[in-house]
């Protein structure tokens, strides 16, 4: 969907090349659509998107609606794999999708300098 | 919980499933001629009426703008408003083309939800669907006593 050379394309590659990473995408938070996407085969980039955009969007309301300001990052752990979500910038979320003993910190950092870098 | 009422039972169950997945404020499946197999949301008849026909009206003109294009007809259509958005979309079954007008609110459902669980419908509408057979001949003095069963179907009368 994006090429390695476009700046989205450049920030999936980083995020992905993190090992136990399975795909990354960025997502449309208002309509759930994918934006750009690096995934592996069999990862369904347009079900991940809507169902992570309608999440946030839910996460958001608890999440102001209990003080909290909006969210920086989550992590929904799975028993076969992990879903990594940052925040970028107004209407983009960062998504990555890994495997279960991923290292999440680092993941979490790529995810959030790909986010600082406005993918 | 929304209701979903149908006209044709057979769509019942996959639009009742559709309706609760996707978060659709307002569904409506008919055909593309604009006569509704079921509804769901809508409480007056008359609002069925307006968007089935607007509905039918969009598909034709979009055919017809594909066409003159050379293009296969769309696969769907999107408006986005500031509170809802509308998506519609043509779908082949056992049963002819169909065509679904779904409206959802933005802060409850998504574009990509609505079209992510469309295919879902699709795919249930096409398992459910009868087989075409050989259309009945309508009647001019049916056609009321039709017409009537069917909004009190729509509209659980």
């Amino acid at each position: 969907m994006s090429t390695p050379f476009s700046p989205l394309g450049r920030a999936l590659d980083l995020i992905t090349r993190v090992r136990g990473v399975r795909g990354a995408m960025v997502v449309s938070r208002a309509d759930g659509l994918v934006v750009a996407e690096q995934l592996m085969e069999g990862i369904k980039g347009g079900a991940v998107a809507a169902l992570a955009s309608s999440l946030a969007g839910r996460l958001q309301r608890a999440m102001v609606s209990a003080g909290l300001g909006p969210s920086q990052f989550w992590h929904l752990q799975c028993d076969h794999g992990a879903l990594l979500v940052v925040p970028a910038g107004e209407g983009l979320l960062l998504v990555a999708v890994t495997e279960a003993d991923v290292n999440v910190g680092l993941v979490r950092l790529e995810l959030l300098r790909a986010a600082e870098t406005g993918a | 919980m929304t209701v979903v009422r149908a006209v044709e039972t057979w769509t019942l169950e996959p639009l009742t499933q559709y309706v609760t997945e996707a978060g659709a404020r307002l569904v409506l499946l008919m055909t593309p001629a604009g006569q509704v197999l079921a509804q769901s949301g809508f409480s007056r008849a008359v609002d069925v009426m307006a968007a089935s026909a607007l509905g039918a009206a969009i598909v034709a003109s979009t055919n017809e703008l594909a066409r003159q294009m050379g293009q296969p007809p769309f696969a769907g259509l999107t408006h986005q408003g500031r509170r809802h958005g509308i998506f519609l979309s043509a779908f082949d079954t056992d049963r002819g083309t169909l065509v679904v007008l779904v409206v959802y609110e933005l802060d409850a459902s998504s574009l990509g939800l609505v079209q992510l669980f469309l295919e879902q419908l699709v795919a249930d509408l096409r398992a459910a669907s009868p087989k075409a057979g050989v259309p009945k001949q309508v009647l001019a003095a049916d056609f009321e006593r039709e017409l009537n069963d069917s909004l009190n179907s729509l509209f659980g009368r």
